[in-house]
């Protein structure tokens, strides 16, 4: 009866064709067997082509790919914890918001290096999902999801509350000095460029952890407990126990995400996580496909470069005003609507399934 | 997750890649200039100028019709052969008043349309996260629509400028007038919780003697009623309510007020008191009285300040060419305060470029602004130099009867900090018979 | 003791509001296993038509039957066209297509009727009760609103209990396969679920509609909140979606009142943990047992 996340993937039923024998075939099967090796290979391949990438493009699109590894850090954790852990979160741009309050702050008044401030957001924030966690350990479905949602809504507030306007800055938050370009790069490096830089590599080393994590034993209890708590309990599971260490696992990826957010943008303000900003979290993990850790990615390009490509002031000049005011946000519900409709298992279901398609045809005809 | 996910998974981030090139690919350098042209944005027949305004969203009531009205009157401005021969492109995007938004938008319009100069971009939480960025590309920043004090830092961001009077400065003038007409009664401050609500009653504060003040309370917008507000302030018996509210809530206290049957003078600061805008909100409560009155009996007799001819106002000129605009370009939108806010500061930016010279450059535009005379369509004047960057100077207390509001005394200028309250010695001039601005 | 009274009046007054839209919550909760989300464009749109109505002169009454059919109709639709394919599917997939119509309503809305929100007429006066010199923040309107809560609350509840219908509708939510063995015609039993649930909303949005203006935005916090208040009195529960919304309201008001209304959505978040820390599946939960 419970809002509980059902399994959306199918057992890997595919047959390995015979590949081609010899050395290759010798990294091939190395690479199949070693998880940890097979990563990290994938990891230095995303790094170097997203270096390429974020000189080949314009300071603008390098701003966008920065916005974009943010929102995929806080995703692919959402991934975790409700994809695979079958628990929903309807608030975590509240972890976000700690992260990026986090870094604003410890970049303020301490100036640290870059890498410590924001392994400081990584470490108040999975704080804060401990406490999250131990409070909803008990919760499930849709008062999971009723309680995170009133987070979201709720925590904002916080920065109005007297006693610590001054601290936060109220409504109008901080702002942060951007985090400059090392000089070695030389005087006319892009800052977009640089916070592309920062945000990718993090996003890069947060998929490599997940990746190996829901490889690891507790990866795989996951499921487990999303699918049936008591047989997981029964098979020896903690359940609480691996609940909460998603949930923390989970909340520390928002919070790195809010703190590259306050990198990248040089803010941190209560406007700037709504409760809208939590809900698309939630989008962008369903739309790229529940529980799979590409999927985080498919769902944060599509949640960044839609809006962006539906409000280009050229298209809509000629329409009434009204008209072309709300045309951004009638072309993204649409899409939300259509993908989730279309592509049950989310976008990277449907990528699987183009590809066995191809596949089957091709070993049709060859066969 | 299984193993193809894995594989794939990062093998997506190539993909990505991919795609971003893709969508990245031609806009990069393309938006360049062509030959000939003195700054980003200026072309041999075009300006264009890029906005960032809450078009959607909870913030959007009222504020989305500005950068509308502002566009109908930069319409106008191109049929007459626009501002020395060039027409002005004007490109407005939502933010949805999220300042990640903002930035994104900002960036946009900077990097991808090169915009000449950034016009009218609203919000402080919104706005203040851009400053740095514009000035340090050294991208005009004209006329941002808030009135935080923030706007007036020559020194610090010398492509800022201001234009609305800010808050503190309403607060003042509003202050003195409560102090000179209302000494001995007490008064109580229903207030935005952010820096509009709070620079306003820094203003009243430096007027309003403490022992006079019975309650002070305030609301986060998009929350929820504010009956346990308007309780407070109705227990503690204040004569005179003072709101720096938004006009929604500016209804909503009215209508609290109603219910508590607590019949105070109120005074509304400008942002709030659109009679316009009130009237639509409190309609249904004005047709129970039966008689057909002009404007609606719940607002009669609220007191307010203007910098701006009022929307209902007669026989004002500037009046008659914005609703003459208003009516040729987007007759579907109300006419009210926000629209003759858009084409105000649309007029002001249309000075400001004309100034600027044949050859428009950014810095010439700054330079022009800083040396400027401009009277317009305000009642106070601009306090535009080298040392200041703040806008209208001030405004004049009026009363709203009918849907109008009819000022009375003298237009006031003060500053924001602790000097005296003044009558302004400038005359609002009328508006010029084609609507252009001359010079 | 004036402002206590005030407080608590006001509390029960968006109390009742918020159990209104609740009991929408509920009503599709118990048909289909489902959050609607677009629960609060949906209950917008209708009430924007409902003004079309009295803006062209119509009386209230008239616009208040117009909502009614037509949240109806759109109950409907909103199941035939946009749930039906997700009722099987992950339970995520159906809280994104709900949001993302939340989103297309919004904006349709904003496309027709522009982004100013509207004045809507109460049915009776606001103008408060006095108690001796002191204003009340308590009118005929509020009573009118209370009272029609209670008796969606009631009927409901006597449907659910007392009728052939509602055990159908209650069959065909928990145990489709069974009721379709039955003969219950299991589709139809969800489309009038979810045109049930669509009326009680458009029902609270003309109730709503004079304290909050008609707009795109205009409904998103009662939303929240009323979400909040299906939660707190357990989702399966009509009289629990009334008790959470009193609940919920009252909370809210003594923040206000008390502490500073800055934190008036913290008091809403402490109010649901405290209350789920206690009772897991909220206040009227039915079973004590977690059904996997």
């Amino acid at each position: 009866m419970n809002l509980q996340t059902t399994n959306p993937q199918p057992k890997n039923a595919r047959a390995h064709a015979p590949l081609d024998r010899g050395w290759a075939g010798v990294v091939l099967r190395m690479l199949r067997r070693h998880t940890l090796l097979r990563h990290t290979l994938l990891a230095v391949v995303a790094v170097v082509a997203l270096a390429y990438l974020t000189g080949a493009v314009s300071p603008y699109r390098d701003l966008q790919i920065a916005h974009m590894a943010y929102i995929v850090c806080a995703a692919a954790g959402l991934t975790v914890l409700t994809g695979l852990g079958g628990q929903i979160s309807l608030g975590h741009g509240a972890f976000m918001a700690i992260g990026a309050y986090t870094t604003a702050l410890v970049l303020n008044h301490w100036a640290w290096p870059l890498a410590a401030v924001l392994l400081a957001a990584v470490t108040v924030t999975a704080v804060a999902g401990f406490i999250v966690g131990v409070a909803a350990a008990r919760l499930h479905g849709p008062y999971l999801a009723g309680a995170t949602l009133a987070l979201a809504v709720g925590l904002p507030g916080l920065v109005s509350y007297e006693p610590v306007t001054g601290l936060l800055g109220g409504q109008n938050g901080l702002s942060v000095s951007p985090s400059p370009p090392p000089l070695a790069l030389g005087e006319t490096f892009p800052l977009e460029r640089w916070q592309a830089w920062i945000s990718c590599l993090c996003a890069v080393i947060v998929m490599w952890l997940l990746a190996n994590l829901t490889h690891s034993r507790l990866g795989r209890s996951l499921p487990a407990t999303r699918d049936d708590e008591i047989a997981a309990a029964l098979s020896g599971i903690r359940v609480a126990r691996v609940r909460i260490i998603t949930s923390v696992v989970a909340a520390a990826c928002a919070g790195l995400g809010g703190g590259l957010l306050a990198v990248v943008t040089t803010l941190a303000a209560p406007g700037a996580f709504p409760l809208t900003l939590s809900l698309q979290l939630v989008a962008a993990v369903v739309l790229g496909g529940l529980g799979s850790l590409a999927g985080a990615v498919w769902g944060s390009v599509v949640l960044v470069l839609v809006p962006n490509w539906a409000s280009d002031p050229d298209a809509s000049a000629h329409l009434p005003h009204n008209v072309a005011s709300n045309l951004p946000a009638l072309i993204f519900g649409t899409v939300l609507i259509v993908v989730t409709l279309l592509f049950p298992r989310g976008m990277q279901g449907g990528f699987r399934w183009v590809g066995r398609q191809v596949k089957r045809r091709l070993t049709e005809r060859t066969g | 997750m299984k193993r193809p996910g894995v594989l794939r998974t990062l093998a997506v981030l190539v993909a990505t890649a991919l795609t971003a090139t893709a969508c990245g690919g031609g806009d990069g350098e393309g938006g360049g200039q062509s030959g000939g042209s003195s700054a980003p944005g200026v072309t041999a027949t075009t300006v264009t100028i890029g906005s960032h305004q809450p078009l959607t969203g909870p913030a959007a009531p009222g504020y989305s019709a500005n950068s509308a009205a502002s566009k109908a009157y930069f319409d106008y401005i191109n049929e007459s052969g626009g501002i020395n021969g060039r027409k002005i492109v004007y490109k407005v995007v939502d933010d949805v008043y999220n300042p990640t938004q903002t930035v994104d938008v900002v960036h946009r319009l900077v990097l991808q349309d090169k915009v000449f100069a950034i016009f009218n971009g609203l919000g402080t939480p919104t706005h203040t996260k851009v400053l740095d960025y514009l000035n340090a590309q050294r991208v005009p920043d004209l006329f941002v629509a808030s009135g935080c004090g923030c706007w007036d830092q020559p020194k610090k961001n010398p492509y800022t400028f201001g234009w609305q009077p800010d808050y503190i400065r309403e607060g003042k003038i509003l202050g003195q007038f409560i102090k000179e007409k209302y000494a001995d009664k007490k008064v109580a401050y229903f207030y935005q919780n952010d820096d509009f609500g709070q620079d306003g009653l820094k203003g009243l504060d430096k007027y309003v003697p403490a022992s006079q003040v019975a309650a002070r309370q305030s609301y986060q917008p998009g929350g929820t009623d504010v009956g346990a507000q308007a309780q407070a302030i109705a227990q503690s018996k204040a004569d005179v309510v003072v709101l720096f509210t938004i006009p929604t809530y500016t209804a909503l206290f009215r209508l609290a007020a109603l219910k508590l049957n607590y019949k105070p003078q109120i005074i509304v600061s400008n942002v709030g008191s659109d009679p316009i805008t009130l009237t639509g909100l409190l309609e249904s409560y004005a047709k129970k009285g039966g008689t057909e009155l002009e404007g609606n009996p719940l607002i009669q007799g609220i007191i307010t300040n203007s910098y701006l001819p009022a929307p209902g106002a007669k026989d004002n000129t500037w009046t008659e060419l914005f609703r003459k605009i208003h009516a040729k370009y987007i007759p579907n939108l109300p006419f009210n305060g926000n629209i003759i806010y858009g084409m105000s500061a649309a007029y002001t930016f249309a000075q400001a470029l004309k100034a600027a010279g044949q050859n428009p450059t950014r810095k010439g535009l700054v330079d022009a602004l800083e040396n400027s005379k401009f009277t317009g369509p305000g009642l106070v004047p601009f306090a535009y130099s080298k040392d200041s960057h703040s806008g209208y100077t001030g405004a004049q207390i009026g009363r709203i009867k009918g849907t109008s509001v009819v000022v009375e005394g003298q237009p006031l200028v003060t500053d924001a900090g602790d000097g005296p309250i003044q009558p302004s010695t400038v005359q609002q001039p009328q508006a010029p018979a084609n609507g252009v601005p001359t010079g | 003791m004036v402002e206590f009274v005030n407080l608590t009046l006001s509390g029960i007054t968006s109390g009742m509001v918020y159990a209104a839209v609740a009991l929408a919550l509920v009503l599709i909760w118990r048909a289909t296993r489902i959050v609607n989300f677009a629960q609060g464009g949906m209950l917008m749109l209708t009430t924007f038509l409902a003004w079309s109505v009295i803006d062209r002169g119509g009386s209230y009454w008239v616009a208040l039957a117009v909502a009614l059919i037509a949240g109806l109709a759109l109950g409907a639709i909103v199941e035939r066209i946009v749930i039906r394919p997700v009722e099987n599917k992950p339970p995520l997939n159906a809280v994104i297509v709900t949001l993302g119509l939340l989103v297309v309503l919004q904006a349709v809305a904003g496309m027709i009727w522009g982004g100013q929100p509207r004045s809507y007429p109460p049915a009776f006066t606001i103008q408060g009760f006095k108690l001796g010199e002191t204003g009340l923040l308590l009118s005929p309107f509020d009573l009118f609103v209370i009272g029609a809560v209670a008796v969606v609350m009631v009927a409901l509840i006597l449907l659910f209990r007392r009728t052939d219908l509602g055990l159908k509708l209650r069959a065909s939510a928990f145990a489709p396969e069974v009721a379709r063995l039955l003969g219950v015609r299991v589709g139809r039993m969800l489309t009038l679920g979810w045109a049930l649930a669509a009326v009680v909303g458009s029902l609270a949005g003309v109730l709503i509609a004079p304290s909050v203006f008609v707009g795109p935005n205009q409904f998103d916090a009662v939303l929240v909140f009323g979400f909040t208040a299906a939660v707190i009195g357990g989702l399966d529960s009509p009289v629990g979606a009334v008790v959470g919304g009193l609940v919920l309201g009252c909370a809210l008001s003594y923040v206000t009142g008390y502490i500073s209304s800055d934190i008036v959505t913290l008091g809403a978040l402490a109010a649901l943990i405290t209350v789920l820390m206690v009772r897991p599946n909220g206040l009227f939960a039915t079973s004590a047992g977690r059904r996997v």
